[in-house]
């Protein structure tokens, strides 16, 4: 499922080996950590003929958190939601290149958007919890906007999702309570287990913790780490240090002359911030600039 | 083939597939719905369209007719008398509505911009007195002119644009009013941190930030003031002949179109299409005109 032959100039993708000893049934179904579950392939998104990302080529690898990376403007939001296509609301948006997401080609002529999201789920930068829903309404909100009736099936999902944001405890008593009752930090748990419910195969984090105070932002990050056997993360961070903490790889983004951006390096987290490649990367990791 | 004994289900893996397959499942009826959904949507658009692109038409097709030079040069003349044009109510209407924009206008967008910037009773009182005075019937407005202007002073031009003035305020306050309040607040309390005094905030950032909608809204209002009729019925008396001065009575298209309509003379009728395709094109090119002209000012911001 992988043509790793012709990947190999663009992207290093170390298999893990310790990775395959796991062996739950899903390490046999799906790809084990260290397999790519999303290919990009000279992606470049435009608004109404503006260039604002492009040349991006990299792959995410299954249970992996990989950031993005690189100063404000450099298109690190732009490609991300670009890769559950979220800008097909945008009309003047315009992504070209290939992104696959296994054997799906995302923009395939016969993908369904609304399918495709379901599997790649996204977390933003403010929390939303829908305001008139309750607590669990909200955890199952996805589910249900996916047909899914079977109560049993929800309740064990919401319970599930919920346990997994680390919010399980503290609401488990009111889950009929408005998501608004919660606090900012938790709104967002709640968000992301509204999003893990659909049990997506990568999840997409915008800045999740940029709206949020430190205490709040070391849970989402500790989240992180305690999600990635469960799904694949892709987290853009404008922090270098949570890039840091929270990722095995790192995409380097910075805006080109013309504006737009552009990936300047992909690689294993630790390599780019102790030996980059590009001296561009230094600088930034470094905090020369951006 | 990799042989491990007792390979214990990951729930989540097991509920991925039920959810991944309820979702395929449902996906037909869901595209489904959202399609029937949108169909219904574009049934009730075109049903909505339809009795506007008939009234265009119609009106194009029985008034254009009318038009030649000498109609928009010559007054009317009266049945029977050939040549003879709609120039007497064309100035009338023109400085009618002159007088009652350079009156509404300012008035309003101030209104406009203290219901903005202010919340108290006082706002709370003009907003409400706004939205009653929408909602006044137009002949209300017209029996209200012709008691309070032309009960002293007599017919007269000025008695209709008070009136039609009357009509165009609370459209221009409300619309001035969203106008103010869509400036971000956070770039007020950046003038305010900046030691700005409030007067100053609002005529330099405050109301350069707005202009885009303000205008829209004041041009959308005066189209609005140009076609109503009822204000003008019982104000203005009407005119055959040219007259420039308000304060004598005047002809006005909205009234001649009206008069004219019901006349049993056919070449009066004509000129009365002829009127109204023209006031339906001035409105129609004030309403398009002001929206090219928002979009053109917002796109000069960036």
């Amino acid at each position: 499922m992988t043509d790793a032959g012709s990947l190999s100039d663009v992207s290093p993708v170390p298999r893990l080996e310790e990775s395959l000893t796991v062996q739950t049934e899903r390490a046999m179904t799906e790809p084990p950590a260290g397999d790519v579950v999303m290919t990009l392939r000279d992606v470049a998104v435009a608004f109404g003929g503006r260039t604002a990302v492009r040349d991006v080529s990299f792959d995410v690898c299954a249970g992996e958190a990989t950031a993005l990376i690189g100063p404000s403007g450099s298109g690190k939001t732009t490609l991300l939601r670009a890769l559950n296509r979220m800008h097909d609301a945008e009309r003047s948006a315009k992504v070209t290149g290939t992104i696959r997401l296994g054997d799906l080609d995302v923009y395939g002529p016969d993908t369904d958007p609304t399918l495709l999201r379901s599997r790649v789920g996204m977390v933003f930068q403010r929390p939303n919890p829908f305001p008139t829903m309750s607590i669990y309404d909200n955890a199952v909100a996805g589910l249900r906007f996916n047909g899914v009736r079977k109560k049993a099936l929800l309740d064990e999902a919401a319970e599930s999702a919920l346990v997994a944001a680390a919010l399980w405890d503290s609401v488990k008593d009111r889950l009929k309570a408005h998501g608004s009752t919660l606090s900012g930090g938790e709104q967002q748990r709640l968000c992301i287990a509204r999003a893990l419910a659909v049990e997506p195969e990568v999840l997409l984090m915008d800045e999740p913790t940029s709206a949020l105070d430190p205490i709040a932002t070391k849970r989402i990050e500790e989240l992180v780490g305690e999600l990635k056997d469960r799904v694949t993360i892709v987290i853009v961070t404008h922090n270098m240090q949570q890039a840091m903490r929270v990722s095995d790889r790192c995409a380097f983004l910075l805006m080109g002359e013309d504006k737009a951006g552009e990936l300047i390096e992909f690689g294993p987290t630790a390599q780019l911030f102790s030996e980059p490649s590009d001296p561009r990367t230094l600088d930034y990791v470094n905090g020369r600039f951006g | 083939m990799t042989s491990v004994l007792e390979v214990p289900v990951d729930p989540i893996v097991e509920r991925r597939r039920a959810v991944q397959a309820a979702a395929t499942a449902s996906l037909g009826r869901r595209k489904l719905g959202s399609r029937v959904a949108l169909g219904v949507c574009w049934l009730f658009l075109v049903i909505a369209v339809i009795p506007l692109v008939a009234l265009v038409f119609y009106v194009t097709a029985k008034g254009l007719p009318a038009w030649n030079a000498e109609f928009f040069t010559h007054s009317t003349t009266p049945e029977g008398v050939p040549g003879g044009g709609v120039w007497n109510a064309i100035v009338g209407t023109a400085v009618i509505t002159v007088v009652a924009t350079a009156v509404a206008v300012p008035l309003g967008l101030l209104c406009g911009l203290f219901l903005a910037e202010s919340d108290g009773r006082t706002a709370d009182a003009l907003r409400f007195t706004a939205d009653v005075m929408t909602g006044i019937p137009s002949i209300t407005v017209g029996i209200f002119g012709y008691i309070a202007i032309v009960r002293n002073f007599g017919y007269s031009g000025f008695a209709g644009a008070f009136a039609v003035g009357f009509i165009m305020l609370p459209v221009i306050i409300r619309a001035g009013e969203t106008a103010f309040r869509g400036v971000p607040r956070s770039l007020n309390e950046a003038a305010m941190a900046l030691g700005a005094r409030r007067a100053t905030i609002a005529r330099k950032v405050v109301v350069p930030t707005a202009l885009p909608g303000v205008i829209t809204g004041a041009l959308l209002a005066i189209a609005r003031g140009l076609g109503e009729t009822a204000p003008l019925l019982l104000t203005i008396f009407g005119n055959q002949y040219l007259q420039w001065n308000p304060t004598k009575p005047m002809a006005a298209l909205p009234t001649l179109i009206y008069s004219y309509s019901s006349q049993p003379y056919a070449d009066l009728v004509q000129v009365a299409w002829g009127a109204a395709l023209l006031l339906m094109a001035v409105v129609l090119v004030l309403s398009i005109g002001s929206r090219l002209l928002a979009a053109y000012l917002r796109k000069e911001r960036r």
